[in-house]
């Protein structure tokens, strides 16, 4: 009844093709804006943006890297610790080689370098498909984390082999290190994503997307039709990568802290962001939010329930926390494969009919 | 229903940001799951039965009762991250995470919000530089004590010559399997042995390769700094390879109960690090298991008494505390803020008579803490494992680390920390 395209008339091109074609999503997406800018950084507190806003924000980006990737051009990828590391990695050497550049310049320089990495990693994908590829990668996230171990450069040869984020400021306002209030930390971060979702977004609908579309259904008829494989599988792993580059910079310096590249980034992370996409929703924006929201609130939401709330044993709480992830992970995929977006689109499907469906 | 459950979630969320009133309250930010589960129960056990012993059998300290929120990290970074916000709202006095990587991730968190982090045995070694390491202790001992101290009981066995002698570390490739090397290659140099490092991917049960590597190079010693299933692993793969028990030296984190059991008969003779006694020979025992024991209050399953990572976490509880009634005599009030807790940890001063007190006699070295010396006495000694009679006991004395090797490290690491963030030093 409210929910329907009729009666929005659009009389241009332009506004035929836009993100949210009906008026109560557009609303719904100003709304969720304000919200976000305006109303959640002046209530936020500490373990709100720790445990909640900062991960399932930095996730969201890495989910959204991954989903260009994996869901939009089709290439599985189970690399995405690693270049997560190479974000990390990359964003120390330069806040500790550059303390004076503004801390975004260098998370987007840790982006680019991530995506070069991407790249070269990218590249035996032009010849193998499918499950080779993913093991392709897997080797991508053995051979970087094991780099990161072994050679003293890329920690400046501290004693522990840790990386630690020094304090850095952008505006005078601390972003990283102990002083950043946690209103700093969460814009900053919902800054970043909000970019990123325009960016993947607007790229996703348009020629580049439409090549990785084309070479996810069928690769050969993408290469009849005049794709050419090798731009849009480089593209495909640059801009994936170069999100992903994002959220590892993040992760290490507004969130962690300080990381340990085998603890931070090991192959469980590459898991849990392939995990967040598939629930998610493959192909979809909106699956990479919904399934970094899932798989980041669900276990500090069962946590607290279970500990917090019903006062049982941490030990009980976290073995069942895992239990209860898994069973609906698999749930999830039996009901519906296409995840969460599938979910909300199927949703919006009976919304428009509401309240006479026929 | 969306924004019912939303509203679920949002209230059960908040539910554990509400502090609990007017007790002392020492989180126990702990891990029962995982790989490194086997080590971090007996410790998390240890921690809360001696706060619990307080509690029944004193009313707590100083009247005020203890509350120890138990929080599970699975030794996993990120959820250490978590455990620290959710608690640090409810004055927590002291942290005491048992990780080297979320103690790392804690120190510039402690030093801004203002809460203890103590980590005895663990963390980052130059923290015992109180003058640029305000809110972290590390005392009774760190890495590059043991490290020391180790390489001591070698000469020691060696007619004080390690010339053209082979020294392995078998070490778990983490920032704390990484942190006694540095030492280890000064005593190298000072000392003229030649040393080997192995590293093992966490979490380390699969290690034939460096076994392989070992038979290969043949050293004279193993040293050892492993955590959780790496240790059973090491020790069972020595075995394998008939390596002399007696020639391989674990960190004190490589020196449990639960590490030298699945090797059974061969890891007899296997030795150890530690920094306190073990055993349940002493007095407080006969508390332990009336007050907490018998009535039904013991953490965990109950299983771990006297056990070496049991009476570790008893350690830790009991510095804690006695820190706190430090700082409750200074002030002259019970109920202290973190702040002054800091003080009392800074002016803790731990004699054997105390000790005696205590119920645990010769259970540890004295502390006498000042303003710069957050790290202790830095003594350890060798435990021995008779698979026998299933038991540790000491072959060694206190052992004292080198200090001339070690200062100058300690001044070193910590004095890049201060660069690095910009730390004015104290204590002048």
């Amino acid at each position: 009844m409210f929910y329907r395209e009729a009666g929005d008339f659009k009389t241009s091109y332009r506004a035929d093709s836009q993100t949210f074609p009906i008026r109560l999503d557009r609303m719904g997406y100003v709304a969720a804006l304000v919200v976000a800018y305006g109303i959640v950084p002046f209530v936020i507190d500490d373990y709100w943006a720790n445990a909640v806003f900062v991960p399932f924000l930095i996730y969201a980006i890495a989910a959204i890297g991954l989903n260009i990737l994996v869901g939009y051009a089709g290439q599985v990828s189970l690399g995405t610790g690693g270049f997560m590391a190479v974000g990390a990695y990359a964003v120390y050497k330069l806040m500790t080689a550059f303390p004076d550049v503004p801390i975004l310049i260098h998370v987007l320089l840790a982006g680019g370098i991530t995506a070069a990495v991407g790249v070269l990693f990218g590249l035996p994908s032009l010849r193998i498909k499918g499950f080779y590829l993913a093991v392709a990668t897997l080797a991508a996230q053995f051979f970087l984390v094991w780099l990161f171990n072994k050679v003293p450069w890329f920690y400046n040869y501290s004693a522990s082999g840790q990386i630690t984020a020094p304090e850095r400021t952008m505006f005078g306002i601390f972003i990283t290190g102990a002083q950043t209030t946690a209103a700093a930390k969460y814009l900053f971060c919902l800054i970043i994503l909000t970019l990123v979702a325009l960016m993947a977004r607007n790229l996703t609908r348009g020629t580049v997307g439409r090549k990785w579309m084309a070479i996810r259904d069928m690769d050969i008829a993408a290469e009849i039709i005049g794709v050419n494989p090798l731009s849009a599988k480089v593209t495909a792993f640059a801009v994936s990568s170069f999100f992903i580059g994002i959220a590892g910079a993040l992760l290490f310096s507004v969130y962690l802290g300080a990381a340990e590249v085998g603890e931070a980034f090991g192959i469980n992370k590459s898991f849990l962001i392939l995990f967040m996409v598939i629930i998610g929703g493959l192909g979809s924006i909106f699956g990479s939010f919904a399934g970094a929201a899932f798989l980041v609130l669900l276990p500090v939401f069962l946590k607290n329930v279970l500990v917090g709330g019903f006062g049982w044993p941490t030990d009980v709480a976290a073995h069942l926390e895992l239990m209860i992830v898994g069973a609906l992970i698999v749930v999830f995929l039996i009901v519906e494969p296409h995840g969460l977006a599938q979910l909300w689109r199927i949703a919006k499907e009976k919304l428009r009919l509401w309240p006479f469906p026929h | 229903m969306k924004k019912s459950f939303a509203a679920l979630a949002a209230a059960a969320m908040l539910a554990t940001t509400v502090p609990a009133m007017a007790d002392l309250t020492v989180p126990n930010l702990s891990y029962r799951t995982g790989s490194y589960a086997a080590n971090g129960i007996p410790y998390a056990d240890g921690f809360a039965d001696y706060f619990t012993l307080l509690n029944e059998r004193d009313g707590g300290i100083g009247g005020e009762k203890v509350a120890v929120p138990e929080c599970e990290t699975a030794y996993n970074t990120e959820k250490g991250v978590e455990c620290y916000e959710s608690t640090k709202g409810q004055a927590a006095l002291a942290y005491n995470p048992l990780s080297t990587g979320i103690t790392y991730q804690l120190i510039p968190k402690v030093t801004a919000d203002h809460h203890v982090l103590y980590t005895p045995g663990y963390g980052r070694t130059s923290s015992a530089n109180g003058a640029v390491f305000e809110w972290v202790f590390n005392y009774p001992a760190n890495y590059w004590d043991g490290a020391s101290v180790a390489v001591k009981y070698m000469l020691s066995q060696n007619g004080d010559d390690l010339k053209g002698k082979k020294v392995a570390l078998v070490y778990h490739n983490s920032a704390y399997g990484k942190e006694p090397i540095r030492t280890l290659e000064e005593l190298a140099k000072k000392h003229g042995f030649e040393l080997v490092t192995i590293a093992v991917d966490p979490p380390g049960q699969e290690q034939k390769s460096q076994w392989l590597q070992i038979r290969r190079e043949k050293p004279d010693y193993v040293l050892m700094w492993g955590w959780g299933v790496m240790n059973q692993v090491a020790i069972q793969e020595a075995v394998n390879i008939k390596f002399p028990m007696d020639h391989m030296i674990g960190v004190w984190w490589s020196g449990s109960e639960n590490d030298v059991g699945p090797a059974g008969e061969g890891a007899n003779g296997y030795k150890a690090l530690s920094f306190h006694g073990v055993g349940s020979d002493y007095p407080i025992y006969a508390d332990l298991k009336k007050y907490v024991f018998d009535a039904g209050k013991a953490a965990g399953a109950g299983d771990n008494l006297g056990n070496v990572l049991y009476s570790r976490g008893m350690y830790a509880a009991m510095i804690i505390s006695e820190a706190i009634k430090t700082a409750q005599e200074k002030t002259g009030h019970a109920a202290v803020t973190p702040e002054e807790v800091r003080d009392g940890f800074e002016n803790l001063n731990l004699t054997e008579a105390r000790l005696t007190e205590l119920g645990l006699p010769g259970f540890a070295q004295e502390i006498h803490a000042t303003c710069a010396d957050h790290g202790g006495p830095g003594t350890a000694m060798i435990l021995q494992w008779d698979a026998a009679a299933k038991k540790w006991s000491a072959v060694s004395d206190w052992i004292e680390a080198d200090k001339d090797v070690l200062d100058p490290l300690i001044a070193e690491d910590s004095a890049a920390f201060a660069k690095e963030g910009g730390i004015a030093e104290r204590c002048k």
